[in-house]
């Protein structure tokens, strides 16, 4: 699915990552944890496009495919997927023109038709109901006036609709209250399937508990200083980052 | 500057569409402005002796007048006498019966306008009145809009055949000595529309009138006038377009609207003259008065427009509120881009009781343009229990244009209500990420955005108008992307 080698990326002069290597099977659920500044955002940014990021070495294979070649519409069409740490509102567009926009973009880089109005009502109705959201959301203009947790449903909704290949989830537990960290998960466990793969970013361990990991990496100084199980998210819970920060400092 | 930035600049690069050239043979009056052409303009269109009078005295007072400057807007001075100020067409002796006798020539062009005069191949429900350069080419629809009592002409034509309401209310809304370019108009102009809808008529179609100018150094000054007695119902929608070239050619229109004690106007505008190339070359210079008395009590008057063309923008749609609760509104959407500037907004005038007034005015930025909002809302003694909502919203596409808003408000009666609110906001880069990261391409996500930005605006727009307003504003934004 996703295979990066010795990524190095840089934001002007400044290295932020300083060669990740990452392999990512199909199916499979990645958690990436690290303090702050370690690099996690800039991993979720340069592996969905955005701008602003030099790659001063390495690369990043996804599906066969030059991944970082790619313009970023083009890697959501792919199938590329990226829930934002903070979701950005467009007043004035309604959710459900976005969604619909979104998801007959990526059908005509499939060389599928546009979608029908009833299908894809029916579709999103669906959805919206797998995630507790109330339908008046789909009418309100995206993320405009909505709580931190609404805004967090809306990311989920649009990644139900969407169906990538990749998710990479961005922090998506910060600002999430307990009820609404269960409801989003529970969108996310019920998306798991054998051919989609997922990134979490996280800060947290508590994330974990509810979406269950396959492998944990640990960011720090912008190199994944440890890999392992799910028992290393607790690990981490128990002794924090610095164990591994000083481990790395002394090596 | 961030490589988004850059996309954003990117973006700006439009094609016009409506930029060709129609050869024809026509009447072209030579360059030049004085009281024989005058004379000459008023006998070839067979106006009633007064019209003449009124011309000259419109000119008399033009001549004494100054080009006005107090508008955020910059061009050279315009050489009034290298203006041809007819030109029309070739015709028959009396102008065409039917279509039949139209320059096949002038049928295409409307064609490809979108604008069919066939009325076989009719917008449904819509009623057109093409002019083209000085002369309307027809008008669709005559006959049924008859049998309700609706007159629907060119106003040359009423001229001739409704003199006594042309003289009644020909400049009783915008008087000659007005302003420069009115006073200008009111001299030369050479057709438009002109509507008269009868007490307690509800118009059964939609009416448009679509200004097309060809000719090359030819000013286009069309006058239209718009009477809805009491009682009354009519919605009216202009839509104009040009050829592209080299040199700045000139508009300079008055549209005049009368409501009477419970009528209802609603007038809406899709403007899209050429704007120039990408250089700031050429386009027209859209210099334009229009004007709305509320003079019935419960009368309402509603201007809505979508501003998307021509090099230079001047014009402020009013409503004079005269009668008692009359109602005022203005809905516009101003979007300029390149070199395009634009200097729009809207006054209302409170005189009667009870009198309201709502602008919403939303203007777009783009490339290197300017694009001012300048409105008054001036409340008078008399118009007690007075209410005004102001709303003005700018957005500014990329980091080299300018929005600027003039609100001026002037009350003199204690118990109005004024309300004014403003914003000015980027798209973000965040904000175009975000949409691409969801497969949309650079260009529908900004098209999005300011759609999405519009909006208030385009649900005021008829149906099938507001349609065609977003694919332009799509297409205004239309360009190269990386």
């Amino acid at each position: 699915m996703l295979s990066i080698k010795n990524l190095h990326v840089s934001v002007g002069d400044k290295p932020i990552l300083k060669g990740i290597n990452l392999e990512i099977k199909p199916g499979e659920i990645h958690a990436i944890m690290g303090p702050n500044g370690s690099g996690k955002s800039t991993l979720s940014h340069i592996l969905s496009g955005k701008s602003g990021y030099t790659v001063t070495e390495g690369s990043a294979t996804y599906q066969g495919k030059d991944l970082l070649d790619m313009p970023p519409e083009i890697r959501a069409r792919e199938g590329v997927f990226l829930a934002f740490q903070y979701p950005v509102e467009i007043p004035g567009v309604s959710n459900v023109y976005l969604l619909k926009a979104a998801l007959n973009s990526i059908r005509k880089h499939h060389g599928q038709s546009e979608v029908d109005a009833m299908d894809f009502l029916t579709l999103v109705k669906g959805k919206v109901r797998l995630l507790e959201m109330d339908e008046k959301f789909l009418y309100r203009a995206v993320n405009e006036g909505f709580s931190g947790g609404e805004k967090k449903r809306n990311e989920i909704l649009q990644m139900a609709i969407l169906e990538p290949k990749l998710c990479i989830l961005d922090e998506t537990d910060s600002g999430l209250d307990i009820d609404a960290l269960k409801i989003v998960s529970e969108g996310v466990n019920s998306l798991r399937s054998p051919d989609r793969s997922f990134v979490m970013v996280t800060h947290y361990q508590r994330l974990l508990d509810y979406i269950k990991p396959d492998f944990v990496h640990v960011l720090a100084h912008g190199q994944i200083v440890k890999s392992g199980g799910p028992e290393l998210a607790l690990e981490l819970e128990e002794k924090g980052y610095s164990w591994l920060e000083d481990a790395e400092a002394s090596a | 500057m961030s490589a988004s930035t850059q996309e954003i600049n990117n973006l700006i690069n439009q094609e016009y569409k409506q930029g060709f050239v129609t050869e024809l043979e026509t009447t072209t009056f030579l360059p030049g402005l004085d009281e024989d052409v005058i004379a000459k303009l008023s006998k070839i269109k067979n106006e009633p002796e007064f019209m003449l009078e009124y011309r000259l005295k419109a000119f008399r007072h033009w001549q004494t007048m100054k080009s006005p400057e107090w508008a955020f807007v910059k061009f050279d001075p315009i050489d009034y006498q290298s203006i041809s100020y007819y030109s029309a067409p070739k015709r028959k002796e009396d102008g065409p019966k039917s279509l039949d006798e139209i320059d096949p020539q002038v049928l295409e062009a409307y064609k490809k306008l979108g604008i069919p005069l066939d009325e076989q191949e009719r917008l449904a429900g819509v009623a057109v009145d093409a002019v083209f350069d000085s002369v309307s080419v027809a008008t669709t629809f005559k006959g049924k809009l008859k049998d309700a009592g609706v007159i629907f002409c060119p106003i040359s034509e009423a001229l001739r055949d409704h003199p006594e309401l042309i003289k009644e209310y020909l400049g009783s809304v915008v008087p000659i000595s007005d302003n420069y370019f009115a006073a200008l108009n009111a001299a030369v102009f050479t057709d438009g529309s002109f509507v008269y809808i009868p007490k307690g008529v509800r118009c059964p179609m939609e009416l448009s009138t679509y200004f097309r100018i060809n000719a090359a150094n030819t000013g286009q000054f069309e006058r239209t006038l718009i009477i809805a007695d009491e009682g009354s119902h009519v919605s009216y929608l202009e839509g104009c377009t040009a050829p592209m070239r080299d040199e700045n050619q000139l508009h300079a229109a008055v549209v005049e609207l009368v409501a009477m004690k419970d009528a209802v106007i609603k007038y809406s505008t899709v403007q899209n003259w050429y704007p120039g190339d990408k250089n700031g070359l050429g386009g027209i210079y859209n210099f334009v008065t229009k004007r709305a008395d509320c003079r019935g009590e419960n009368s309402k008057v509603s201007w809505t427009q979508v501003e998307t063309g021509s090099a230079i923008t001047w014009k402020y749609p009013s409503c004079v509120l005269t009668g008692d609760n009359s109602v005022g509104e203005f809905y516009s959407v101003a979007l300029t881009n390149n070199y395009q500037q634009a200097d729009t907004g809207t006054k209302m005038i409170h005189i009667g009781k009870n009198t309201r007034s709502t602008i919403v005015s939303k203007g777009i930025s783009a490339g290197k343009a300017q694009n001012t909002y300048r409105g008054l809302v001036k409340v008078l003694k008399s118009a007690e229990n007075a209410r005004n909502y102001t709303q003005c919203d700018s957005l500014l596409v990329g980091d080299q244009c300018g929005a600027h808003t003039f609100p001026y408000i002037e009350v003199k009666q204690p118990s109005a209500q004024v309300e004014h609110e403003a914003t000015t906001s980027k798209i973000s880069e965040d904000q175009l990420f975000f949409c691409q990261q969801r497969g949309l391409s650079a260009e529908d996500a900004v098209s999005m955005i300011v759609n999405g930005f519009c909006k208030e605006v385009f649900k005021e727009l008829p149906m099938e108008f507001a349609v065609e307003a977003q694919a332009l504003l799509g297409l205004s934004l239309e360009g190269s992307v990386g």
